[in-house]
Order: structure tokens, then C-alpha cells, then sequence
């Protein structure tokens, strides 16, 4: 019972800490002090409850035992993230991404099909297209091919629509600019069109990261190779070895959030002069 | 509204015929190996019209998918298996609990993020973690939870529908949670200044301004989070070994082999979600008229 109270104490403190820091302290690195403790402190909760109260492991392991799997397994988790994030999503987004922006700038020629293309665009990308996964691992087969279509297709969409909404995104002003420097299309669309799309080309990929990722893994419920996060998820669920299952989970987060991170950072090199990157005073 | 028809025709008519030619050519290698057999050769017309008829096509015609989905919508009794409204029914139940919990979520932590700064520091960095993390891992295991702790029956509800309806709620909070932070913040200083010398408490300028300013960003969001606890019920049904709903029907249709079922499982999860949106438009509508916005 001992733990239980220690982790509310924990709790009690950080809380106390966080509400000393939202008041008086300003600053960055500041700003991510209350997170971090607000995670541990829910870290601690659990740790203790499921002490505590004796859980057993096959309802909810606690975060010790999951980070110890984590530790023993590290070969087996490796293996299965190269399958699943690195063949299967990566490979599909960068497919996925590169399609949409061809086919963005092609239809951005004709503003008939720009027109149209946006709301038909909108309701497809609001479909759940993960519904696909069974049909493309007929036609692709088991192999990461056919979670890589998965994938292809759920970040298609959301990334068509965000850039032909960017490519209209620049001023007339500025075009008018383009023209009395006698820019042609390919000038006019390199040197202005495609930056001023940038903020819009980027919240559809980084609404894309976080797709390719469940897309990748949904695909492995319907047929995989004897590795994969998906395949070991519902393999380790149906033996009921949880701490494995939450040992993947752990690692699925862990790189879905890297992955946003990453785009999250080029997006701050390539639109740093957008009002939404600004630095807060 | 009348200017977008043509151009959203023409944008369907392409993509109709991309998929009649895809038919053709998914479908070619099969007709062909089919016709090699019986020693025969196939020319094109015959081709594209054997393509169009399988009855186990790789990629099924548009009619052919058409004509599934009718006979699973009308073709058959409301309440029997084999109807897609009956499973369509079954997954909408779920995506409506889901939604309802996911609003509920979405804005009570709006509102603490809005008057509390502890709050907006401690819980928004890890809402928007929350959605980096993929739902589809955590699916099997809520099942499993809600199962093992038959927190179903505690609430006198099927078991299947309290995992679906979580997974929804997780997928749909976080749009109604980031409208709602701008919404109830979109009243400027001058507006709060006015309720200020109006002597207005806390509770009174939440009610009669933030709320109603945050109507345009709630319904705005709404529509996202729908479209969100409907992939949230279909992928909740994929891996659970659910037997009924739409992410069911497509899974045992896949291993059964009926691609024809399948495409109608698909199609017509694509037409709930249209209807769903299309109600949210309605009731926004009729929630602007009830606040007296004009058209």
C-alpha cells in the first residue's frame, strides 16, 4: 500500500511544481518542465496501483515490467519495427507524398478540376480508407508491398488536398510581382507558389505520419510474415503475454511521435518565415 | 454551392473511368490464364467485357461493386446477416457513443485548458502526443480490458460495443479539444472588457459570450471528429474478432474470399460517412438558427 500513497505524494508535488511554473516562469525549455512531470507523475500512479492493488499481469502490467521487456526483447522489437514502420510505412509514405504532389501540381493547371478536386478530395480523405488493407493484401501479398499500399492510400489524399488548398494559396500581389519579372510557370511555381504552399503541404503530411503508421499496422492484422508489429500484437494478445503487447505499443508510440517530430522539424527550417513559427516573445 | 457541381461531376466521372481501365487490367491476367485453358484467345472487346463480369474479380467494376451494395442496402431484410444496414447499424452505434464520449472529453478539457494555465501546460503537450500514438495498437488490448474487467456488463452494454465505443472517443476528442481551445479563446479583449462593466461574473461571460463564440469552431470540428469515430467503431471491429459491423463484414469478406462483398462493406462505410457529415451540417444549420445567425 506503500507505494500507492508514495505515488500520490509524487503526484500532489508535481502538481504543486506545475502550478509554481504556469505562474511565474517564462521560457522554452521551461515550458516543457510541467509535461514531463505530469507523464512521470502518471508513470507513478500507475506503478503504484497496480502494486498496490496486486493487478495481475494479464489485465495491466506495470510500466516497470513493460520497460523490462522492452529491454529483453530489444532484437525481437528491432526486427519488428523494420518491418513494419521502415518497409511498410516509410516506404508508403514517401510513395504516398511524392504521388500527391505530382498529381497536385498536374491538376493545379486546370481550375475546373481544382474545383473540383477539393471537395471530392475532402470527403475521401474523411473516409476510412483503412478498409482497403484487406484488398491490398490480396493484390500485394503478405509481404511489406502490401502494407506499403495500405499506406499509399491513407496519406494520398490528406496530402492532395493540403497542397492544390496551398497552391492557390498566393497572394495576387505576389503573382502579379512573378509577372512583371517575366517568371514563367515553372519559375513562378518554384520560386513562389510551392514556398507559399509549404505551411499547407505540411499539415497534411504531418496528418500523414500519424496514418502511415496505423496503416501499416492495421495491414498486418490481415496476413504478415511471421514479423511486425501488428502481426506480434494480435499474436501476443491472443496468448496473452501483455507486457509484450505493451512493449510494442511502447515502441509504436515512441516512433510515431519521433516520426511527427522529424516532420514537425523540417516543417520549422522550410516555413520559418510562416506567423505560425514564430518565436514567442 | 451550385458553382462546385460541374467541376466535382467531372472529378467523379475521371475517376470512374481510371477505375474502369484499372478493372481491365487487374483483371486482363486472369481472363487470359481463364481462356489459355480452353485453348482460346480472347480479343479486346471480349476482354474488357469478360473483366467486368467476374464473380471473384481482383478489382471489381464500378457497376458490379454499384449493384453489391444495392442488394446488401435493398436486396435484403433489415435485420437479416446479410444486410449491410443491419452491420451499418451496428458500427454507427458504436461511432455515436464513441462521438458523444469523445465531445464530452473534447470540451470539458477545453474549458480546464482555457481557465487553468497548469492545465494548457501539463495536458495539451500529451493530447497531441496522444494522437502520434496509433490507435490500431491499442485496439486488441482495450478489447481484452474491457473483456477481462467485463466493464460492458458492468454498464449493462454488450462488451464489443464499450472497446469500439473508446477507440472512437480516443480518434474523436482531439479535433473537438484544439476547436474548442481556439473557440472559447476567440472573444477578443474588447468583448470581455464589455462584459467586464457589465459587472458580468466568471459564469456569465462564459455562457452568454465564449460559448456562443466558440459555435462556428465546435461545429467546424465536429465534422472532423465524426468522419474520426467512424474509422475509430471500423478499425475497433477489424482486429477484435468482431462478427457484426461494416470493419467486420470487410474482414470475414476478405477471408472468405468475396471481394464483391467487400467493396460493398467499403462502400457503404464511405456512404455512412457521408450521411454523418451531412447531419452535422444539419444541425449546425439548425443551430444557427436557433442562435439567430443569418444566412
Amino acid at each position: 500500500m506503500s507505494g500507492l500513497w508514495l505515488a500520490i505524494v509524487f503526484w500532489i508535488a508535481a502538481w504543486g511544481a506545475n502550478v509554481w511554473i504556469a505562474r511565474r516562469a517564462r521560457g522554452r525549455i521551461v515550458a516543457l518542465v510541467p509535461p514531463v512531470l505530469f507523464g512521470l507523475a502518471v508513470l507513478a500512479l500507475w506503478e503504484g496501483a497496480v502494486r498496490a492493488f496486486g493487478v495481475p499481469e494479464v489485465i495491466l502490467p506495470a510500466p516497470s515490467v513493460v520497460m523490462a521487456t522492452v529491454g529483453a526483447n530489444l532484437g525481437l522489437l528491432w526486427g519488428d519495427f523494420v518491418q513494419t514502420i521502415v518497409k511498410g510505412a516509410f516506404s508508403g509514405y514517401a510513395m504516398g507524398v511524392g504521388a500527391a504532389l505530382v498529381v497536385a501540381v498536374l491538376v493545379d493547371r486546370s481550375p475546373l478540376l481544382t474545383r473540383g478536386l477539393l471537395p471530392v478530395g475532402n470527403f475521401v480523405a474523411a473516409l476510412p480508407i483503412v478498409g482497403v488493407a484487406p484488398i491490398m493484401v490480396t493484390w500485394f501479398g503478405f509481404g511489406w508491398q502490401s502494407k506499403a499500399a495500405v499506406v499509399f492510400a491513407m496519406v494520398f489524399f490528406p496530402v492532395l488536398v493540403n497542397a492544390v488548398a496551398g497552391l492557390t494559396a498566393a497572394d495576387r500581389m505576389h503573382r502579379d510581382l512573378m509577372r512583371t519579372y517575366a517568371a514563367g510557370y515553372w519559375t513562378t511555381l518554384f520560386k513562389l507558389r510551392l514556398p507559399s504552399a509549404m505551411p499547407f503541404i505540411f499539415n497534411g503530411l504531418k496528418i500523414a505520419t500519424t496514418l502511415a503508421v496505423i496503416g501499416a499496422i492495421v495491414a498486418e492484422f490481415f496476413g504478415s510474415p511471421t514479423r511486425g508489429m501488428g502481426f506480434r500484437i494480435s499474436t501476443a494478445v491472443g496468448s496473452l503475454a501483455l507486457p509484450m503487447v505493451w512493449a510494442q505499443i511502447f515502441v509504436a508510440a515512441l516512433s510515431g511521435t519521433l516520426f511527427y517530430g522529424f516532420v514537425a522539424m523540417i516543417e520549422r527550417r522550410v516555413t520559418f518565415w510562416h506567423p505560425s513559427q514564430r518565436v514567442r516573445g | 454551392m451550385k458553382g462546385k457541381t460541374v467541376p466535382v461531376l467531372v472529378v467523379l466521372g475521371i475517376i470512374v473511368v481510371i477505375w474502369y481501365i484499372c478493372t481491365v487490367w487487374k483483371n486482363a491476367a486472369w481472363v487470359q490464364d481463364q481462356a489459355g485453358r480452353d485453348g482460346r484467345t480472347v480479343g479486346f472487346g471480349e476482354l474488357v467485357t469478360a473483366t467486368m463480369a467476374l464473380e471473384r474479380p481482383m478489382l471489381p467494376a464500378p457497376h458490379q461493386v454499384a449493384a453489391a451494395l444495392w442488394d446488401g442496402i435493398a436486396g435484403q431484410a433489415v435485420t437479416s446477416k446479410r444486410s449491410l444496414v443491419y452491420h451499418g447499424w451496428v458500427t454507427l452505434e458504436a461511432t455515436l457513443a464513441g462521438f458523444a464520449l469523445g465531445i464530452v472529453l473534447g470540451v470539458s478539457l477545453a474549458v480546464g485548458i482555457v481557465y487553468f494555465r497548469v492545465m494548457e501546460m501539463t495536458v495539451m503537450p500529451w493530447a497531441v502526443i496522444s494522437q502520434t500514438i496509433p490507435i490500431v495498437a491499442l485496439a486488441p488490448m482495450i478489447v481484452v480490458l474491457s473483456n477481462t474487467l467485463s466493464l460492458g456488463e458492468a454498464l449493462g452494454l454488450e462488451n464489443r460495443l464499450v472497446s469500439k465505443t473508446i477507440i472512437s472517443a480516443y480518434l474523436s476528442f482531439f479535433p473537438v479539444l484544439v476547436g474548442m481551445v481556439k473557440g472559447l479563446r476567440s472573444p477578443d479583449a474588447m468583448q470581455l472588457d464589455q462584459l467586464a462593466t457589465w459587472n458580468a461574473s466568471g459564469w456569465q461571460s462564459f455562457l452568454y459570450l465564449r460559448l456562443p463564440a466558440s459555435m462556428p469552431y465546435f461545429f467546424a470540428s465536429l465534422k472532423v471528429a465524426i468522419a474520426a469515430a467512424l474509422v475509430g467503431a471500423i478499425v475497433g471491429e477489424l482486429p477484435t474478432g468482431a462478427v457484426e459491423g461494416l470493419g467486420a463484414r470487410m474482414l470475414v469478406a476478405s477471408q472468405f474470399g468475396q471481394p464483391l462483398l467487400m467493396w460493398a462493406s467499403l462502400f457503404a462505410a464511405a456512404l455512412v460517412a457521408g450521411l454523418l457529415i451531412l447531419g452535422v451540417g444539419a444541425l449546425q444549420r439548425a443551430a444557427d438558427r436557433a442562435m439567430g445567425v443569418r444566412a
